[in-house]
């Protein structure tokens, strides 16, 4: 009976350390490994409330341990129990009254902590000539656009934030549906989106790397898979990108992929997407003008390979069912075509 | 013997709403290949063949319906059609249909296109999406069961919801008399 109850025990350790261990998949998809200096007050804020809290919750602990062992037992009732002793009474309640003090004390120095911090976040929103970036949230995947005076310059792109290191960001956000919100925790704290309320986000990454975004809030059936790949590169290799994002699409130079074009255009794939340079011109879903030099697709949930680009344009619903894409049905020579001009769009 | 009743009766209760919002992400659509043989006109040569009518049974799924409406903006239907009150194009929740108002008529109306600036939609849609779109388009006139019909808008409210249209009588007319 014992070593069943023993085997047990080491099981259900086991099992909550999985359950920790399942957070880690996507590498430092965490707000504790700060990337920006503003995620860096947000950690540092999140680490001194675990300590005081920590510190708190022993001393409490060990003075309940106290208490039991000092409490009096049943049947050793006397005379002072009974009568209680005036300097004894005098004395406990001295100590209940500072032990409040000192609770109020520590949740007012908590609270003025978080205040303080939120001023110092939010003085990056004073920081001249900010990178100007709009996100649309849309069920399920984010529309980014880059900001430009002329129209023609606007590069848009999705699910894929470039960024140069050390220039703040100010993101404007606006949902077309319902509330999503914007979350890579590496960088910054959530900012809801919400439909016909624009809101703005400013941040900072002053370490180059990946950083995973998220949906923060509960906006419908692909909520887990709407995903975003923030990078943060050096300025030079961010204007590199930049400009080639600026440019159309590149022109079909092989027959499968001319012919890959020409299914792109006439069927349905034209009606929401559009291709830069072509008449492609749909405004539903995701622009794909250069969509092969991208790592993933399906809002960063898929590699973008040739397999899962086949699987995702005839059958995108065993894949995220719900989305708006529909099922579509091509002959596998048009299919191959139209994956052969899709992977031609670096 | 009461009581089990009224136990029986308030868990079917539970259930009638099901088939309502059943999600068919995989879905089989009425048959598109009898659509072609459809005539757009009650006149024809000799007696009235019997037709069988198609049912659409996008018509009794809420979300369906809601699909239909998302794509009656997205493709653009609202461009011309405005909400249903019609600007360039005819209205839609009014009771006269120039090239009928059964669910099939209206998928071919919108697979072939119409003179005078309807354009067709052949090849640009899955034949699932024009059901849910002929399904919307219908609920606009209240031809549609009211428990089913799109009860809210995404965007800002424009008119009544479509669950509260009064069902209309259709009748057909020549684009003449709408002039």
């Amino acid at each position: 009976m014992r070593n069943s109850s023993e085997r047990f025990g080491q099981q259900g350790i086991l099992a909550i350390a999985g359950i920790f261990l399942a957070a880690c998949g996507h590498g430092n998809q965490s707000a504790m490994e700060s990337a920006g200096v503003q995620a860096g007050r947000l950690s540092g804020l999140w680490w001194l409330f675990f300590w005081i809290t920590a510190a708190v919750y022993v001393v409490v602990m060990l003075l309940l341990v106290v208490a039991y062992f000092r409490v009096p037992r049943a049947g050793d009732a006397s005379e002072a129990e009974i009568r209680p002793d005036e300097r004894r009474e005098r004395r406990v309640s001295n100590i209940v009254k500072g032990a409040v003090a000192l609770t109020v004390l520590t949740v007012f120095a908590l609270m003025i902590l978080s205040f303080r911090t939120g001023q110092a976040i939010d003085t990056l929103s004073q920081a001249t000539a900010p990178l100007e970036i709009k996100v649309t949230g849309q069920q399920w995947w984010w529309q980014v656009e880059y900001q430009d005076p002329i129209p023609s310059n606007i590069v848009t792109t999705a699910n894929e934030i470039h960024i140069p290191v050390g220039r703040p960001i100010k993101i404007d956000l606006v949902s077309n549906d319902v509330i999503h919100s914007f979350w890579v925790p590496n960088l910054h704290g959530k900012k809801d989106l919400v439909p016909n309320y624009p809101t703005t986000i400013y941040f900072q990454a002053d370490k180059p790397g990946v950083y995973w975004g998220q949906c923060a809030e509960y906006c419908g059936y692909q909520h887990a898979k709407m995903r975003l790949m923030l990078v943060a590169e050096s300025p030079e290799d961010f204007n590199v990108w930049y400009a080639a994002s600026q440019q159309p699409a590149k022109q079909p130079t092989t027959d499968p992929q001319t012919l890959g074009q020409q299914i792109f255009l006439r069927s349905v794939c034209a009606q929401c997407h559009t291709i830069n340079g072509t008449d492609a011109s749909g405004r539903v879903g995701p622009n794909l003008t250069h969509v092969a030099s991208k790592p993933y697709i399906a809002s960063a949930s898929l590699e973008n390979s040739r397999e899962n680009l086949m699987n995702w344009i005839s059958d995108p619903q065993s894949m995220k069912p719900g989305i708006r894409m529909p099922m579509n049905t091509y002959s596998e020579s048009d299919l191959n075509a139209l994956v052969d001009y899709i992977q031609s769009l670096k | 013997m009461k009581t089990r009743a009224v136990i029986i009766v308030a868990v079917l209760a539970v259930f009638i709403a099901c088939e309502r919002e059943e999600r068919g992400f995989r879905v089989q659509p009425p048959d598109a290949q009898r659509i072609n043989s459809k005539q757009l006109t009650d006149i024809q040569a000799g007696q009235a063949a019997p037709t069988q009518p198609i049912i659409n049974e996008y018509e009794e799924n809420a979300f369906a319906m809601a699909e239909g409406k998302r794509l009656f903006s997205q493709m653009n239907c609202v461009g011309c059609h405005s909400h249903g009150g019609g600007g360039m194009g005819p209205a839609l929740m009014d009771n006269k249909w120039i090239y009928g108002s059964n669910p099939d008529q209206i998928f071919s109306t919108v697979v072939e296109g119409r003179p005078n600036g309807m354009p067709s939609f052949r090849g640009k849609l899955p034949d699932y999406q024009i059901w849910q779109l002929a399904a919307y388009v219908r609920s606009l006139s209240g031809l549609t069961p009211k428990d089913a019909a799109p009860g809210r808008n995404d965007g800002l409210q424009t008119k009544e919801p479509e669950n509260s249209k009064e069902p209309e009588t259709p009748h057909r007319v020549t684009p003449q008399t709408l002039r």
